[in-house]
């Protein structure tokens, strides 16, 4: 009871929109980042370490095979892909960034994967890794337009097949384009809006 | 409704053949199942054990083809339209529309790409019923207020 | 019997044998016919939403199947980047409706994480309450929808009758019946009234009891057996491959409990059992959320215990103009249908740059092809049943 009293109830988060000051981390503690280095040595483009989270953005070229040395090594085991999401920075030179988050089932542990992209670049799919990229990647397609190479089927998912434009792009208002909306059901729907 | 158009005029004659026939009509209404989203859970609820839809002749129904009101219960997104009004059409005439929840009224919260601003703009809607979700006795209510209106329905004629 | 050329089953044919599956497979060769496609959905009761199939069919047998999905897509992710943090948790609630609750815990336990607050404990044991009585909702209406898909129509009542119970304790709660919108960052939105606790007590008391009721109806029936044993199976490594999580890769095998493998808020401290079976079919997913229901009722139990002896705060300070630290996070909960997380990127400003909802449903759809392959029509529904989907979650 009093010790419940006591308790501290910490409520402060950063006041200003400044990236807090990164501690040095010894990035050699994971094993993650040791294999990756003992085998690609020149994939890793750049290692982050927040709230318990690590991040690792690779080279595109050698996603596949970091993404195979994971899963499989004894030492990692990531055979769970959980997601695979897109996210849109405009003011980038490489305006993409693709993230794979892993999971491994055994060890309990996540790890975070990053590959930039550049307007109109590529990514290998990882469909050949886990089945589950397919629709991942499918809805990542759906929401920003990145490709995947070599996926088996790469189609819209959530939209229609003849939408236009990617809706989760910065550029892309909230609503649609004006009248866009109005514009695909008087396509679809003959007696739209004449009750 | 309106096949003889302002041909026969209201008597004692036409206004039983009314009430005998919008008495049959209200109390049996049989609800196509158009669970969208959250207020299909809702409308199940409606029809489960505590608020027991059936007493008041609800019965749902699958199949469009055999049913008399389309409870439109949830967000009707842009992909979803073509269906919602295909299946409106095929269902036999007098027909009614229920309206269910903010999303199917005016598109609630989600002014958003892909959802239609109120099924209004796809299928004349007849009640409206508010709420996010409904609960089953708004519903319920909704239910009644569209017997009330079937009640004032005239047979054959406009 | 072995048939063994295409003239030795055109006599067996014209005597009317009746054919096993093998025969059936000799027959595709002898008689080859064209696939039959079947559409399904997105209008059918037993597709639980707005599901559309497309089945590819050998005569009654499953060849491909084709899942089409974003019939409610309703662009939830698009808008959370147009909504404060605060905003965000009502939009949550829709996303799951059948088990709101969870689908608040993990988007505050993410901005938790990322803005680094502190929860009071009284907090987290209300919050971990109010999940697991969702958990149980949850699973009550998918035994009940599954099993009315099934056949079994008397389920459908008994399971919405202890539905409504738990329904009235959010009511009271909250206000609300679905789409509770109790939990805020920083804790929930008020403490729990009075009389809740002992409503609550109530409702563990009776709900094993009414399990029995079930057990009664399903357990052991010979047509419920039928229906589901050696029905939609997928191992284990398939499975996770897939991104099945949650109930339905416990039911092949896998011990994978997020509350118990990346213990959040204080499940660590509640001793409860993770159900695993390992038959790998619908039937062994039901037992798994039939054990689960159980569980969740003993973590309730637990978690009334302690609330009644532990008064306190119930929400941390957490100012209305919210500015978490730049960063990403990715939080994950063990939500009723398997692993919800949310991945959140925040640019220092009052809004998230990008929210995304990894939605358990999404994943364990995918593995609905390799569950049918080879199957009858029919059991379409027990497979769709048995990986408990909520199109809310899979179109967000």
């Amino acid at each position: 009871m009093a010790e419940e009293k006591d308790r501290k109830v910490k409520a402060e988060p950063a006041k200003e929109a400044v990236e807090e000051k990164e501690e040095a981390v010894d990035f050699d503690q994971f094993v993650e980042v040791r294999k990756i280095k003992e085998r690609f040595p020149e994939a890793i483009e750049d290692l982050k370490y927040f709230r318990g989270e690590l991040t690792i953005r690779v080279k595109k070229d050698f996603l596949i095979d970091v993404c195979k040395l994971l899963r499989d090594d004894e030492d990692t085991r990531y055979n769970f892909l959980t997601e695979v999401i897109g996210v849109h920075y405009p003011d980038r030179e490489k305006p993409f960034e693709v993230v794979y988050h892993l999971y491994s089932v055994p060890f309990a542990k996540r790890v975070r994967l990053k590959v930039w992209l550049a307007e109109d670049e590529e990514v290998e799919s990882v469909c050949c890794v886990w089945d589950s990229a397919n629709w991942y990647e499918r809805e990542t397609y759906d929401m920003f337009g990145i490709r995947f190479a070599n996926h088996p089927d790469l189609r819209r998912i959530l939209l229609p097949e003849d939408w236009e434009g990617f809706p989760l792009r910065k550029d892309y208002p909230l609503e649609g384009p004006p009248g866009y909306r109005e514009k695909w059901l008087k396509e679809h729907l003959p007696n739209y809006n004449k009750l | 409704m309106g096949v003889i158009e302002r041909k026969l005029p209201d008597n004692k004659l036409t206004e039983a053949i009314d009430l005998v026939v919008n008495w049959a009509r209200a109390s049996s209404l049989w609800p196509m199942t158009f669970g969208l989203a959250c207020c299909a859970i809702e409308m199940m609820a409606a029809g489960a054990a505590r608020f027991d839809f059936d007493r008041f002749g609800v019965i749902f129904r699958a199949t469009p083809r055999q049913s008399d009101v389309m409870i439109v219960a949830g967000t009707v997104t842009l992909k979803m339209a073509p269906v919602l009004r295909k299946v409106y059409d095929q269902m036999p005439e007098p027909r009614w529309v229920i309206s269910m929840g903010s999303c199917a009224n005016t598109g609630g919260v989600y002014n958003t790409y892909h959802v239609v601003q109120g099924v209004d703009k796809i299928v004349p809607v007849d009640v409206y019923v508010p709420g996010c979700p409904p609960r089953p006795e708004g519903l319920m209510y909704g239910v009644i207020r569209l017997q009330e209106k079937i009640f004032k329905m005239k047979v054959l004629r406009r | 019997m072995a048939v063994k050329d295409e003239k030795q089953f055109k006599e067996l044919f014209a005597k009317g044998t009746s054919l096993g599956k093998v025969e059936e497979d000799v027959m595709r060769e002898a008689f080859k016919t064209q696939d039959l496609w079947v559409n399904m959905g997105p209008q059918h009761p037993s597709t639980h939403g707005v599901l559309r199939l497309i089945l590819a069919l050998q005569g009654e047998r499953i060849v491909d199947m084709e899942v089409v999905i974003g019939y409610l897509h309703r662009g939830t992710e698009k808008l959370g980047e147009f909504k404060t943090y605060h905003q965000f948790i009502p939009l949550t609630d829709r996303l799951d409706y059948i088990a709101a609750n969870a689908m608040n815990h993990g988007y505050v336990v993410a901005v938790e994480k990322l803005a680094e607050i502190e929860v009071p404990e009284r907090a987290e044991y209300i919050r971990v309450l109010m999940a697991e009585l969702s958990r149980i909702s949850s699973h009550l209406l998918w035994l009940a929808t599954h099993a009315l898909d099934i056949g079994a129509m008397t389920v459908f009542l008994y399971c919405f009758r202890e539905r409504e119970m738990i329904l009235d304790l959010f009511e009271m709660a909250t206000g609300g019946r679905l789409t509770t919108t109790y939990f805020r960052i920083g804790g929930v939105a008020d403490d729990l009234p009075e009389g809740f606790i002992d409503k609550c007590k109530e409702f563990c008391e009776i709900f094993p009891e009414r399990v029995k009721d079930y057990d009664d109806l399903l357990y052991k029936n010979r047509i419920w057996l039928s229906r589901t044993v050696n029905i939609a199976k997928i191992s284990a490594e398939k499975g996770l491959s897939l991104g099945l999580s949650g109930p339905s890769i416990r039911g092949s095998g896998v011990n994978w409990d997020l509350r118990r493998s990346n213990p959040y808020s204080v499940y660590d401290k509640l001793d409860f059992e993770v159900a695993v079976f390992d038959g790998c079919d619908v039937y062994a997913r039901y037992l798994v959320r039939r054990k689960e229901m159980l569980e969740s009722c003993k973590i309730v139990k637990q978690c009334l215990e302690w609330l009644e002896k532990n008064p306190g705060p119930v929400r941390a300070k957490v100012p209305k103009v919210f500015k978490p630290p730049v960063g990403e996070v990715y939080a994950a909960v063990e939500a009723p249908k398997g692993e919800l997380g949310y991945y959140i990127v925040s640019d220092g400003s009052t809004r998230p740059y990008r929210i995304k909802i990894r939605a358990p449903s999404f994943a364990n759809l995918m593995s609905l092809p390799e569950m049918c392959k080879g199957h009858l029509v029919a059991d379409v529904i027990a497979a769709i049943g048995s990986i408990d989907i909520v199109l809310g979650e899979v179109d967000r």
